[in-house]
């Protein structure tokens, strides 16, 4: 049983202070009106001697439009800030709860040691999920300009958009995203109150209909959030489309979640809890981070070189932005994601090792915060972004909550499952 | 120098492991295992070394690697940049996405390839070697140790005796 410590609660405390004060200054510091708004970029532009002169002889023909559309991308900031965040710490116990599903559909002998800290770390869907969709209904009440197919204006002279506007419409885009969200919630509350019935169960029925809930979710799942990755993601870029963008968002929040799920693991081990997980538990769940890592890059390459390949004006765009205004996010975040976990977990001496796991955990779940943020950013603040306070101070909060609230779950139960029919083989696990 | 070697048989893989960490305890050195199939953990039992196989593999692979790059750069690049439906071919870097494909192959090709035919060198088999097995029956149902004679014939008889063999043998090698 494992008790949440006054130092984990205190600490997770004072990140949500200090991630809910850094939001603030964000929302304080946008500017309010156009006049404010040419002010915060001519100040930024003087930094620059060299170009000062052009930009600001540009600024002069500029006309109207355009320093109403760096208002907006300097109004947005904040809320891009926080939505990166609040999507990409629910992100994580999304994937987590796939991964959870996946060791339930598969039978896998090694992993059911595991399930009480997946089944703590899946508990944050319930406030995330609660989160991500109020952001999502504030953009929809257009408190906001994240969404730029919710403005009745800009659809209004937007032929694409309108002819979009069958699926993304308002009310369809909440109802759409309260039902994956319930589905994903109802199957999470459904595995973790028959897991737990089955250790007090004297038969395997619970843990039998666990096995069949799992895989009609998979299916569930597959459909339903390659469905919210369009919705939640893609839509930013409402011009834009791929085919393959659903997988790719789902190898992020799947290695993101696999990270989470070893970084825990390593924590309750190192507090003396979890005494029969060893490492090749740690050395499993590290070969997961590995493949999928592999597998991310291989889908953020196929996405890209096929459009950089064929170069079409109306595809290619995205990542001529993005490439402008983000190379070294946008590139660093490949070299982040792929070069190194290839190179640090390659040796299968070290994915044994605790402190090489947890570096190369850090770095992935950094290397994926920045991928939801390159796919977010340049379609809400262009060339506006920075990471700084708004960007910094919403990770903490969202961390601090996401802390909070895992630890908390777990906290609730024995960390160890009885009456598993796996777990004898779990617990001798030796690879 | 004609020596003389003990043949052990075995007809279970659990008692084959028990007969080894019997045989490694009374400091005999054990010359050979043959077995029908691998037995899981009969390496760590005997001693051995881990294989370095895969290391070799990883540095083929850069090797690959490096091939493949220093190929493209040198048709596409240097010797001859043409314009190809308007791919950039100014710079390696600026046409790299187009060359992923091959040097992932070539990666790939170089390290299993060059990995296999390291393990045929190094386990020694070629399409016409002798087979080296010294009991037929060890390819089909049964374990065989091979424990070299240093004028304690009598010891080690008694003591493989003792572990469960079905049959000891002693032979010329």
């Amino acid at each position: 049983m494992y008790t949440i410590s006054n130092r984990l609660k205190i600490a997770s405390i004072v990140l949500m202070v200090i991630g809910a004060l850094g939001i603030g200054v964000g929302f304080v510091s946008a500017p309010g009106s156009v006049a404010e708004a040419k002010e915060m970029v001519s100040s930024h532009a003087d930094d620059h001697s060299g170009d000062a002169h052009a930009e600001n002889a540009a600024h002069e023909v500029h006309d109207a439009e355009h320093d109403e559309h760096v208002m907006h991308q300097l109004q947005n900031r904040p809320w891009a800030a926080v939505y990166v965040a609040a999507f990409f710490f629910f992100m994580i116990a999304l994937g987590v709860l796939a991964f959870y599903a996946i060791q339930r559909a598969a039978q896998a002998g090694w992993s059911p040691l595991l399930f009480r800290v997946m089944e703590g770390i899946t508990a944050y869907l319930v406030p995330g999920g609660i989160i991500v969709f109020i952001l999502l209904a504030l953009s929809v009440a257009h408190l906001n300009h994240l969404f730029v197919w919710m403005d009745p204006e800009v659809v209004a002279h937007d032929e694409i958009i309108r002819n979009k506007s069958g699926y993304l419409n308002g009310p369809f885009f909440l109802i759409r995203a309260a039902f994956f969200l319930g589905g994903w919630i109802f199957y999470r509350e459904y595995s973790r109150k028959l897991s737990l019935a089955q250790d007090e169960a004297t038969d395997n029925s619970n843990f039998v209909k666990n096995f069949k809930a799992s895989a009609a979710f998979l299916v569930f799942y597959l459909i339903t959030e390659s469905m919210m990755s369009w919705d939640w993601i893609m839509s930013v870029d409402p011009h834009w489309f791929s085919t393959l963008f659903g997988w790719y968002i789902f190898a992020s929040m799947f290695v993101s979640g696999i990270t989470v799920i070893a970084l825990i693991t390593i924590y309750l081990k190192s507090k003396g809890l979890l005494a029969d997980v060893n490492n090749s538990h740690i050395h499993d769940l590290a070969k997961f981070m590995f493949g999928i890592s592999i597998f991310w890059t291989y889908l953020w390459f196929s996405q890209y070189m096929l459009i950089w390949y064929s170069n079409i004006p109306e595809e290619v765009t995205y990542y001529v932005t993005r490439i402008a205004d983000f190379k070294l996010p946008f590139f660093g975040m490949v070299a982040i994601n792929f070069l190194f976990p290839l190179l640090i977990l390659m040796n299968s001496d070290f994915k044994r090792m605790n402190w090489f796991v947890v570096m190369a955990g850090i770095v992935i779940l950094i290397g994926h915060y920045l991928d939801i943020f390159n796919a977010i950013m340049p379609a809400t603040v262009g060339d506006q972004w920075f990471i700084g306070i708004p960007e910094i101070g919403a990770v903490l909060f969202f961390a601090g909550l996401f802390i909070l609230w895992v630890f908390r779950a777990i906290s609730k139960q024995a960390l160890q499952p009885k009456r598993n029919p796996f777990i004898e083989e779990s617990k001798h696990f030796h690879y | 120098m004609a020596s003389k070697v003990i043949h052990a048989f075995y007809t279970d893989d659990d008692v084959l492991m028990h007969a080894v960490k019997k045989v490694k305890e009374a400091k005999h050195h054990i010359e050979e295992v043959y077995c029908p199939f691998p037995v899981h953990g009969l390496d760590k039992a005997m001693g051995l070394s881990s294989t370095r196989l895969a290391i070799t593999s990883f540095m083929y692979g850069c090797v690959g690697l490096a091939v493949a790059i220093t190929m493209m750069n040198y048709m596409m690049i240097q010797d001859w940049p043409m314009d190809i439906g308007g791919k950039p071919s100014f710079s390696y870097i600026e046409n790299m996405p187009a060359f992923v494909p091959i040097m992932f192959e070539l990666t790939i090709f170089f390290a299993a390839h060059l990995m296999v035919i390291t393990f045929y060198m190094r386990s020694r088999l070629w399409p016409f070697k002798e087979a080296e097995n010294p009991d037929k029956r060890t390819t089909d149902d049964h374990f065989l140790m091979e424990i070299e004679i240093h004028n304690n014939e009598d010891e080690l008889m008694q003591l493989l005796a003792e572990t469960g063999a079905v049959e000891i043998n002693i032979s010329e090698k």
